[in-house]
């Protein structure tokens, strides 16, 4: 039987950078090939070789089933069956799902849409491969996880041959995670092949059978996952022995920098009490839903809320705007960092100074001199890779434009800092490089919440970590238990705890 | 390879500044006539008031608005000055303060339909511009209000170092804003905001105050412009500034400003203002229908748009 496709010697340069050299890559039918390597590595450059995103500037030959094939438009890779799932779900979130799934050939009867056969069918493909939808909701009206499983349902109603997932689970929770494996082992099980990227390498050893690295744009490898182990790829990866990821050393706790009680929403969270010290690192699990963002969005002030008290470095407080909890020395790291913690379209030297430029202005008149002294400053620190500080933040890898929403807080000295998800979508290089930040931030006497649905992260950063689920906080787990007992049944513990079931 | 030189060029402002000087050349050769300083002169008066609109509409486009209102404005301004002056017996300077306060008002309105209203901005500004514009009309019941005050119209003939008392009101408008949104921190605010108003907010930066602005200081910029056009044609006119709004915000788009906020600057909409108002003086000097130029106009905007595009591309 023929490889689905086969790619051989594909190279790709762009102006300056030699983004690819001489890559094989195959996937044969019923096979889930994965595809890692760090930011950068030219994961997604392959990807978009084979969806005909570049036309047809690029060196080495495509076999699709066998059959050389140059593939040069998007919508020829969608007529040969390849199907691509990103990141950031392209449908229309206006229409309803079925609507989704027949845009652009909704069956008709005489003159009018068949809405009946519509939503029949729509129904059954989701139902054939177990997603709970209805396939009249409005399709933003879904969680992210549901989109993500429509898009799916939409692909293989589509008779693709070959889908590819670029990060699938970066937003999702772990639920919704094992609801996507289930899918994908149908897909297999269909004879589809799948590509699979992901950043979180114990999926691959959860849902595939073959993993190829990349790494500066090269063949780092291609091994059987039976063969291999975490350790092997991180290093082919990095090139190094990645030893704990997870290690840092904590620090002696001081006072009590915030403290929360009784906090409401209606709705949303219920009497929210919990507290953190100078020097700890409290992490916040629970799954998408579970009110996390929410409480730490009310805490900051961009959220508004019905009852409860914050107290900050012993005093009672009123935060009703951000710029309130600013004041205070409360930063916010959000879950979104392009749609709410950057200004895209400016330099990085804006964006580091964004909070800051009310401490260097006098009358309003800013003293650049301490403006472009922050940001080298931070880029330095911090090891932001720019060329210059002008550059458009746009244009760093996500890594670098997370690393420059760290500098922000840092450089407004905010010393209770609240992280939501830092390291969705980052390599694990940097990864690593903001645990270590982390770190020396506790070392200094911060303050910090470490929001996360990822919870080898929450469990190894940690000092201790509440459990969030429905709005409600259903439990910690306390330093002692993070130290004295093994992380299988701590994760065990955590995800009954978030589901509800303990 | 004019045209590679256009697509290789990393600062846009120069570009559009080797297109005007090339545009003034060629005009000066063809003819002389343009470079007579009586031509010149009036060019320049003409330019200074419609760049005054273009100078607040920058920075309205750059939080990633839109003011439609501001013809409508000129069009108050004019009918206010008339009214108080002529008809009241008002004196020039309680005039003046009175038709300001009017106007910014008018921009406050704006402001905050569009920020506590959470209207667009198209829509809000087009819903007070036929406002203003249908005030204008009521308080004068459509006529012109001729023969103002001597000392009031004097201003728009004087001179001042030698160039129209108008230019220089333009040129003092430019410094401050340029100065404004360069080295000041509203300025740094209006960037944020027009590229992440949410990353603005979370940032601790106050939307309200910094939309509000914006409009008040467009409304400010064509109040002024209201007041100077009534002075330069000696009588108020409720349909003033007709079309104005469009000119200015051609003028911005051409000096590289970007509708979706966040990119556009003061120079480069001066130097899209003289463009536009170079091209409207070759064409009358040479003799080229109105309407011609019209479309002339139209299509530098969409090609300037279009030139922007291509050089992100690459």
């Amino acid at each position: 039987m023929n490889d689905i496709i086969r790619m051989e010697g594909i190279s790709k340069s762009f102006p300056g950078v030699k983004a690819l050299q001489g890559i094989d890559f195959s996937v044969k039918p019923a096979c889930v090939h994965a595809l890692i390597g760090e930011n950068g590595a030219g994961k997604s450059t392959l990807i978009k070789i084979l969806m005909g995103v570049y036309g047809n500037k690029y060196e080495g030959i495509i076999y699709i089933d066998g059959i050389e094939t140059e593939i040069t438009n998007p919508i020829q890779a969608k007529e040969l069956g390849l199907l691509a799932i990103y990141q950031d779900i392209m449908m229309a979130s206006h229409l309803t799902v079925g609507e989704n799934f027949f845009l652009g050939r909704l069956p008709k009867k005489g003159p009018f849409v068949d809405w009946q056969k519509v939503y029949n069918d729509t129904g059954k493909i989701l139902n054939d491969l177990g997603i709970a939808v209805d396939p009249r909701k409005k399709l933003g009206d879904l969680t992210v996880a549901q989109q993500e499983m429509v898009a799916i349902a939409k692909a293989v109603s589509e008779d693709a041959k070959l889908v590819i997932f670029d990060e699938p689970t970066a937003l999702l929770t772990d639920k919704d995670t094992q609801m996507l494996f289930s899918i994908i082992r149908q897909l297999k099980a269909k004879g589809l092949g799948v590509v699979y990227i992901s950043h979180r390498l114990e999926e691959l050893f959860e849902i595939c059978d073959e993993v190829t690295v990349l790494k500066d744009g090269c063949f780092a490898g291609h091994k059987m996952i039976s063969e291999t182990n975490s350790d092997e790829l991180v290093s082919m990866m990095v090139g190094r022995e990645m030893t704990d990821m997870y290690a840092i050393e904590s620090v002696t706790l001081g006072e009590t920098a915030l403290e929360i009680k009784g906090l409401t929403k209606t709705g949303v969270f219920e009497n929210i009490s919990f507290s953190v010290r100078r020097g700890e690192i409290l992490g916040m699990f629970g799954l998408v839903g579970s009110g996390r963002t929410d409480i730490v969005r009310a805490i900051f002030g961009a959220e508004k809320y019905d009852a409860g008290n914050v107290i900050v470095n012993g005093k009672e407080v009123v935060i009703k705007t951000p710029s309130d909890a600013i004041d205070l020395g409360i930063g916010l790291l959000p879950e979104d960092r392009r749609e709410q913690g950057l200004c895209l379209h400016l330099s990085v030297k804006h964006n580091i100074n964004l909070v800051s430029y009310v401490d260097m202005s006098k009358l309003g008149h800013i003293d650049l001199k301490t403006e472009r002294d922050n940001a080298e400053k931070y880029r330095d620190a911090i090891g932001i890779k720019t060329p210059t500080l002008e550059q458009l933040v746009r244009n760093l890898s996500g890594g670098n434009q997370q690393k420059v929403v760290v500098s922000k807080w840092l450089c407004k000295e905010s010393d209770i800092l609240i992280f939501d998800e830092p390291t969705v979508g980052i390599d694990v290089n940097t990864k690593r490089e903001i645990y270590k930040l982390l770190e020396s931030l506790t070392h200094q006497g911060d303050a910090i919440i470490l929001v996360s649905s990822y919870l080898p992260e929450v469990l190894g950063i940690a000092d201790r970590v509440c459990v969030f689920s429905e709005g409600r906080l259903v439990g910690e787990i306390t330093s002692d238990e993070l130290k004295n007992t093994p992380l299988h049944e701590l994760e065990k513990k955590a995800v009954f705890m978030a589901s509800g079931i303990a | 390879m004019n045209m590679l030189k256009i697509k290789k060029g990393t600062l846009s402002s120069a570009t559009l500044l080797i297109i005007l000087l090339v545009l003034c050349v060629a005009l000066a050769i063809v003819k002389p006539t343009f470079l007579k300083a009586g031509n010149l002169f009036n060019v320049l008066r003409t330019t200074s008031i419609t760049g005054l609109i273009a100078i607040g509409m920058t920075c309205v486009i750059i939080t990633g608005g839109i003011d439609l209102s501001v013809g409508s404005v000129v069009g108050l301004s004019s009918v206010l000055c008339g009214l108080l002056m002529k008809e009241n017996g008002w004196s020039v300077v309680a005039t003046l303060i009175v038709t300001m306060v009017v106007c910014i008002f008018v921009g406050l309105i704006n402001g905050m339909l569009i920020h506590y209203g959470k209207i667009p901005a198209f829509i809000a500004t087009l819903g007070t511009m036929g406002m203003a514009r249908g005030l204008a009309m009521l308080l004068t019941q459509g006529r012109t209000i001729p023969g103002l005050p001597k000392e009031f119209t004097s201003f728009a003939q004087i001179k001042v170092l030698g160039l129209p008392s108008l230019f220089i009101v333009w040129v003092v408008l430019i410094l401050i804003a340029a100065y404004m949104l360069k080295f000041t921190r509203l300025g740094r605010n209006i960037y944020s905001i027009g590229s992440n108003m949410e990353a603005a907010r979370l940032g601790g930066i106050k939307l309200a105050p910094t939309i509000c602005f914006t409009y008040m200081f467009n409304a400010f910029c064509a109040a002024l412009a209201g007041i100077l056009l009534t002075a330069r044609i000696t009588s108020a006119q409720p349909s003033a500034g007709e079309g104005y709004e469009m000119t200015a915000i051609a003028a911005a788009v051409i000096g590289g400003a970007s509708l979706a906020g966040a990119e556009g600057t003061i120079i480069g909409t001066v130097i899209g203002a003289c463009i536009m108002a170079v091209l409207q003086n070759g064409g009358n000097l040479l003799g080229i229908n109105s309407f011609v130029m019209d479309i002339a106009t139209g299509a530098l905007v969409v090609i300037a748009v279009l030139t922007e595009k291509n050089k992100k591309k690459q």
